[in-house]
């Protein structure tokens, strides 16, 4: 190259091998690796190594260059197994199935109060209801799990009340005696101690004090007797822990009958309506639990008898006390399908004052309550007289028809083999209550969203009209406003006043000072 | 496909209880409608509907029109009696003219039983029938038919009700805003989702058998339940109930 010219070809190369370097620099987009390097790289480790044939290897050491550059995104470390749903449940549920080892064998053998809750599955599933045979099973031994734990002396599956987020599953219990009485000790320490705390407060400001007086309450009914006859344990699903639901309130069982709504499955949650529910869910889930049986609650007649203190003397009082008839032979089954009078309800009718016994509340009789779609038969509300329902034990062609429907629907399970079917019984009133009799054997199970058919719709009740906020008289009553004359007239009329007494005082004025003088 | 609607009337009849598995067979209870739903080419279009009392014999059920829709949604109510020629009557009283010379004329509508019964399926079928996202396609030709490729939701997927559609005509598809509809894919996503339903919260979705099976159940047709296992072609919904439609939902939420 000639020198002048080499100069300029020499600018020119470098620029050349300055772009070619950095096209060679660029990075690729998939490996973030450049050629550059690379060559670099794979130039040094010939060097290093020096192995022979070198352009026959090229290859293979320049993917292990790359290799060796490889950036590892993943992590090498193993994800921890999360615990899924599936095991928890079986973790909670393995108790159910785990026999305890000191258990002898004549335990075993002796009488539980369990009841044979296969034989009951079996049954419901000729009847067409039920929760199927495996769940059936695991409420079977959470129900031995609850009667273990708690010492019960009868328990029953009562059934299953759907909720949004999870269902109930509801045993219905005997109370045994002692230990519901502190409860109620604590409570109405609770509510003394409350009356005390409002006293108090009401010493301290003294704001108006309001003159509406809240109507009587009416008192809760002891534990054992009426709505409270029997305790009622819930859980969300077999193996999880039984919840005990509290007892329940007249207040809360005619606020029930007002209101409709769904249960979401949680106990804890506020009930959200109108009129106001005093209480939360479980106290909610309580009174529908007390007004589905007390409607629901059947038997073949004869199955149970009157209990025998009950003595002439006491006609007044409904009686409230049953025992098993020994001598009870059992009603075949096409007739138990066919009238309804072979059925009884064994369970007390909750009266509108949400008791079943009725109580007089000294001043006045009760509320009147106008709503008219209570259990089977109501009394006109205004009656002075004592409210009674039906007595125990009436049978269910007594029960009233409420929106055109027949209460109850029967059918046989099988008509083919009516000799081996049950007589079953769907209560249309209460969607979802179902009870079964075959012979001897009988059982009720309710299985639904736990509301009461309401018929061609729902209207919630009206709150009352405002009251009055104070009494109006003339002496509050805004007066109209004066005229022009008027206003006139009165500016007139008090001018006149003001010029005689300056007038007055002028001369109040000069006598003073002249008395002054004197001075 | 077969879906089963089976609705209690009063006369009598009885009913497997939801639960899961749904029960296999809804047979052997007389007097009672059993209604199936036999689907030709295009599982949205070609519907026929057959009902029976006692599984054995099968009638079919005429289309619900407009007109009878209108009908029954007058004179239709309470419950089902079980008897399909039973009439039900309607007297509806116009007045015409004003003041003391209105005249009253009253007008009958009469409906079937078996007319209610034929708007009650189409009713429960256009508002609470479900499939889960991607169980149906709809291919070029714009015929809707199963997908055979279906392998299920997938456990996150199945606890959101975004991934359940209304197996109907869809009705709020198009109201969507574009930026809603880009993302919707034209094979898969051409039916109403039944997290846009009115009111919000008008099905509950639960999780059963350890979270194992997925159940949807309708709050505005109480007794419709609804099954899919996740990660399982297998998807199915029943409704077993009363026929009526909870009207009451607003205030029982």
């Amino acid at each position: 190259m000639d020198p002048p010219d080499g100069n300029q070809d020499f600018q020119r190369a470098l620029q050349l091998a300055a772009s070619f370097k950095t096209f060679m620099l660029k990075s690729s987009t998939k490996s973030n690796l450049n050629l550059y390097d690379h060559l670099t790289r794979l130039l040094i480790k010939v060097m290093d190594e020096q192995p022979q044939n070198v352009a026959d290897v090229i290859e293979d050491m320049s993917r292990d260059v790359k290799r060796g550059l490889f950036e590892d995104t993943q992590s090498s470390l193993r994800d921890l197994p999360q615990t899924t749903a599936a095991e928890l449940l079986a973790e909670q549920q393995r108790l159910l199935f785990s026999r305890p080892e000191d258990a002898e064998q004549e335990n075993e053998l002796m009488e539980t109060p369990l009841p044979n809750v296969s034989e009951i599955g079996f049954y419901l599933e000729q009847a067409g209801v039920g929760l199927g045979r495996e769940e059936m099973q695991r409420v079977f031994l959470a129900l031995k799990q609850l009667v273990e734990s708690q010492a019960l002396v009868r328990c029953r599956l009562w059934g299953k009340i759907l909720g949004i987020e999870s269902s109930y599953i509801v045993a219905e219990a005997d109370y045994r005696e002692g230990e519901e009485d502190e409860e109620q000790i604590t409570e109405e320490v609770a509510e003394a101690d409350e009356r005390e705390a409002e006293s108090q407060e009401n010493d301290m400001d003294l704001l108006p004090q309001s003159t509406y007086k809240p109507p009587p309450v009416v008192p809760k009914e002891a534990t054992g007797t009426g709505t409270n006859k029997s305790v009622y344990y819930v859980c969300k699903e077999p193996g999880l822990p039984w919840v005990k639901l509290p007892s329940v309130t007249p207040a809360q069982i005619t606020a029930a009958r007002q209101i409709r709504k769904f249960f979401t499955g949680r106990l804890d949650t506020p009930v959200v309506s109108y009129p106001p529910f005093p209480g939360n869910e479980a106290n909610y889930l309580r009174a529908q639990i007390a007004r589905i049986s007390a409607g629901t609650q059947v038997s073949p007649q004869g199955f149970f008898q009157a209990g025998e203190e009950e003595g002439d003397e006491e006609d007044e009082t409904p009686r409230d006390t049953y025992e098993v008839n020994p001598d009870f032979e059992g009603i075949p089954v096409t007739e138990m399908a066919d009238s309804l009078s072979s059925w009884v309800h064994h369970v007390q009718h909750i009266l509108q004052q949400g008791r079943c016994t009725w109580v007089n509340l000294a001043v006045k009789p009760e509320d009147p309550n106008e709503d008219g779609e209570d259990e089977e038969k109501e009394e006109e509300p205004d009656e002075p007289e004592p409210e009674v329902g039906p007595p125990l034990l009436s049978p269910l062609s007594q029960d009233a028809e409420m929106f055109n429907t027949p209460p109850w629907s029967s059918k046989i399970s099988s008509a083919l083999t009516p000799q081996h079917s049950v007589a079953a019984l769907r209560s249309n009133l209460w969607p979802g209550a179902y009870a079964y009799a075959c012979g001897k054997k009988f059982e009720n199970i309710y299985v639904g969203w736990g509301l009461k058919y309401a018929g061609e719709g729902y209207s919630p009740s009206v709150p009352p009209l405002p009251q009055k906020e104070y009494p109006s008289g003339p002496e509050i009553t805004e007066d109209l406003d004066p005229s022009l004359e008027e206003e006139q007239a009165l500016q007139e009329a008090l001018e006149e006043q003001q010029a005689a007494q300056e007038e007055m005082e002028a001369t109040d004025a000069t006598d003073e000072e002249e008395e002054e003088d004197d001075n | 496909m077969v879906f089963a609607v089976v609705i209690l009337s009063s006369l009598s009849g009885f009913f497997v209880l939801d639960s899961y598995p749904a029960p296999s067979s809804v047979c052997g209870y007389p007097l009672l409608f059993h209604s199936c739903e036999g689907r030709g080419e295009d599982e949205l279009e070609d519907k026929k509907n057959l009902y029976s009392f006692n599984c054995m014999d099968w009638f079919l059920l005429p289309l619900a029109t407009d007109s009878m829709i209108e009908q029954v949604s007058k004179a239709a109510k309470g419950r089902f009696i079980g008897d399909p020629s039973h009439v039900y009557e309607h007297l509806e009283i116009h007045k015409q003219g004003e003041g003391d010379k209105a005249e009253e004329e009253g007008i009958v509508t009469k409906v079937k039983e078996e007319n209610r019964l034929a708007v009650t399926v189409h009713q429960i079928d256009e508002e609470a029938s479900v499939v889960p996202r991607g169980a149906f396609v709809k291919n070029p030709h714009g015929l809707v038919q199963m997908n055979r490729t279906f392998g299920g939701l997938s456990q996150s997927e199945a606890g959101k009700l975004d991934s359940f559609f209304h197996f109907c005509k869809p009705k709020n598809l198009n109201k969507k805003s574009i930026l809603e509809m880009g993302e919707l894919n034209p094979a898969i996503d051409f039916l109403d989702v039944l997290s846009d339903d009115i009111p919000k919260g008008s099905w509950s979705l639960q999780f059963e058998c350890a979270s194992r099976a997925c159940v949807l159940r309708s709050l505005l047709w109480l007794g419709l339940t609804f099954y899919h296992v996740p990660m399982t072609p297998q998807h199915g919904y029943i409704y077993i109930g009363d026929g009526t439609k909870n009207l009451d939902l607003p205030f029982m939420l």
